[in-house]
């Protein structure tokens, strides 16, 4: 836990000095309009995005359900001085963010418009593919520290791989993403054309927390309150691990790399000791499975770090991590929401320059080949 | 012990805020209802800049259902985690004894005063007529 802070910066924590070159794996940009889709979006999902909006499975347009703590869930500090969202201004987040931080590469994740929850596929394939263009014309090719995801929506399985062909021929994007809270859970083999395209094209799986699919993110129902919904990130991936380990994804596609973001990683350990233990016991239900489930997750699982678990003593968080296993962890901010991490103090641990590096940089760079 | 005039008394309005630099110590200094509080300018948190923070209500629930607003605009929310501190003591909400923001004692004084005390700035020209908010670093 924290003490009170009454000095200056030290040198070493002063950004230009620490030069830690950070590889930061959850970015989020934000469409400053949605008119900035316009040139990708053709005029046909235009007027349906002005007439009908979002169908989703939560009420009014636009909108969370409610403001969850912060306006748009941001950083009150980071609101562009130009107007529009925190996000919006690439000038901004590079003075705010990638400069002072030294993020040598920020892997864009992009979460407008419920991009993973719309229920009319058609309608949700073509701002997919609307938003996966705006991302390389609005940020990455006018910052090419800024990496690009092929986002698309798992329950129209075509036309996700539809899009999946369109961006590889483009050649830019480094992972495909899909939502963790799709109609099914993520191991049914509704989705594995998709497992079976991303490892042919060796490209990481990302899965981002959030959205609102048709389930209640607890498995006992709706939350009452946005910290209590909060909790539910965990639950909902940790669902998902244990869906994709168990119904054989890893074992069918053993090169496919997994990268959960923003789910925190305080959770894994019990998770997989469980299922080991249950594996051994009911081998027999599911002899697909050749290998123990934690030799699949330390095979080809990765995690990030934000939220960051801040356990009252510093040598907690130090077993957690040895726990999970330091190359399993990829540092990631949450720029600019309301639960970023600053990679200078969320580490409340004592760790190696080696384990740092590892964390900060050169394990993001082995999965995504930077 | 030294102190240091930081600025006219209107510069402040009520509910906003002036950062200054006191010796390389990042400074903000508050107004809030008449009267004015300084604090290092970090979060003990991760840091961040509370210049930026939301200046709210110490709310309480006596019993499940019943809420009470008290202390108007005398709470700090730091911009990024929503931690909670007093603003007059610094401590936070949750942990008083262990988490608290740095605060320093502030004064608000004539210029009459100042210009009759050893303490008149030389950077900041001081006027007989106005009232200035004095932080003692
Ligand atoms: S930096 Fe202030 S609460 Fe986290």
């Amino acid at each position: 836990m924290s003490e009170v802070i009454d000095r200056p910066l030290r040198d070493d924590e002063k950004p230009a000095a620490s030069r830690l070159r950070i590889v930061d794996c959850d970015v989020h940009p934000s469409l400053r309009s949605t008119d900035d889709l316009n040139e990708f979006l053709p005029k046909r999902w235009q007027h349906h995005l002005k007439e009908y909006g979002s169908h989703l499975r939560t009420p009014y347009l636009f909108t969370t359900p409610y403001p969850r703590s912060s306006p748009l869930i941001a950083r009150r500090d980071a609101w562009p001085p130009t107007g529009g969202p925190p996000g919006s201004d690439l000038a901004f987040m590079q003075k705010q963010h990638l400069d002072p931080l030294d993020v040598e590469f920020g892997i864009l994740q992009v979460l407008d418009l419920f991009i993973f929850s719309q229920q009319n596929l058609e309608f949700g394939a073509a701002i997919q593919r609307a938003i996966n263009d705006w991302q390389l014309a609005f940020w990455s090719h006018r910052d090419p520290r800024l990496k690009a995801s092929i986002l698309v929506g798992q329950d129209g399985t075509d036309l996700a791989i539809a899009e999946i062909e369109r961006c590889a021929r483009i050649g830019e994007y480094i992972q495909i993403n899909v939502s963790p809270r799709a109609n099914e859970p993520l191991g049914r083999r509704r989705y594995w054309p998709i497992y079976e395209r991303a490892q042919e094209l060796d490209l990481p799986l990302g899965i981002h927390v959030g959205g609102y699919g048709g389930h209640a993110p607890t498995g006992g129902g709706w939350p009452s309150y946005y910290v209590e919904e909060h909790q539910s990130n965990a639950h909902t991936i940790a669902a998902q691990l244990a869906s994709l380990v168990i119904e054989g994804v890893p074992e069918r596609f053993p090169k496919l790399k997994f990268v959960f973001i923003e789910g925190g990683f305080g959770w894994i350990p019990s998770a997989v000791w469980r299922m080991d233990q249950h594996f051994e016991r009911f081998r027999s239900e599911v002899p697909h499975l050749k290998r123990k489930p934690s030799e699949y997750v330390r095979d080809q699982f990765w995690f990030t770090t934000q939220p960051i678990d801040e356990p009252d003593e510093a040598r907690h968080l130090r077993s957690l991590i040895e726990w999970v296993g330091i190359d399993r962890l990829l540092f990631s901010s949450d720029y600019p929401h309301w639960d970023f991490d600053d990679p200078r103090f969320a580490f409340k641990t004592p760790l190696t320059e080696a384990e740092r590096k590892k964390i900060f940089s050169t394990n993001a760079r082995a999965v995504y080949k930077f | 012990m030294a102190r240091h005039i930081v600025a006219r008394t209107t510069e402040i309005p009520p509910g906003g805020n002036k950062v200054v630099d006191i010796a390389g110590r990042d400074i903000v200094v508050f107004h809030v209802n008449g009267e004015f509080f300084a604090l290092l300018n970090r979060c003990p948190h991760e840091g961040a800049p509370l210049e930026k923070a939301a200046c709210v209500a110490r709310l309480t629930s006596p019993e499940p259902g019943v809420y009470e607003r008290s202390r108007v605009g005398e709470m700090l929310r730091c911009p990024w985690h929503g931690w909670e501190f007093d603003m007059r003591s610094g401590q936070s909400w949750f942990d008083p004894n262990r988490v608290k923001i740095r605060s320093y004692p502030v004064a608000v004084e004539r210029g009459e005063e100042l210009q009759k005390g050893p303490y008149v700035a030389e950077t900041f020209p001081v006027h007989v007529e106005d009232s200035y908010v004095i932080v003692e670093i």
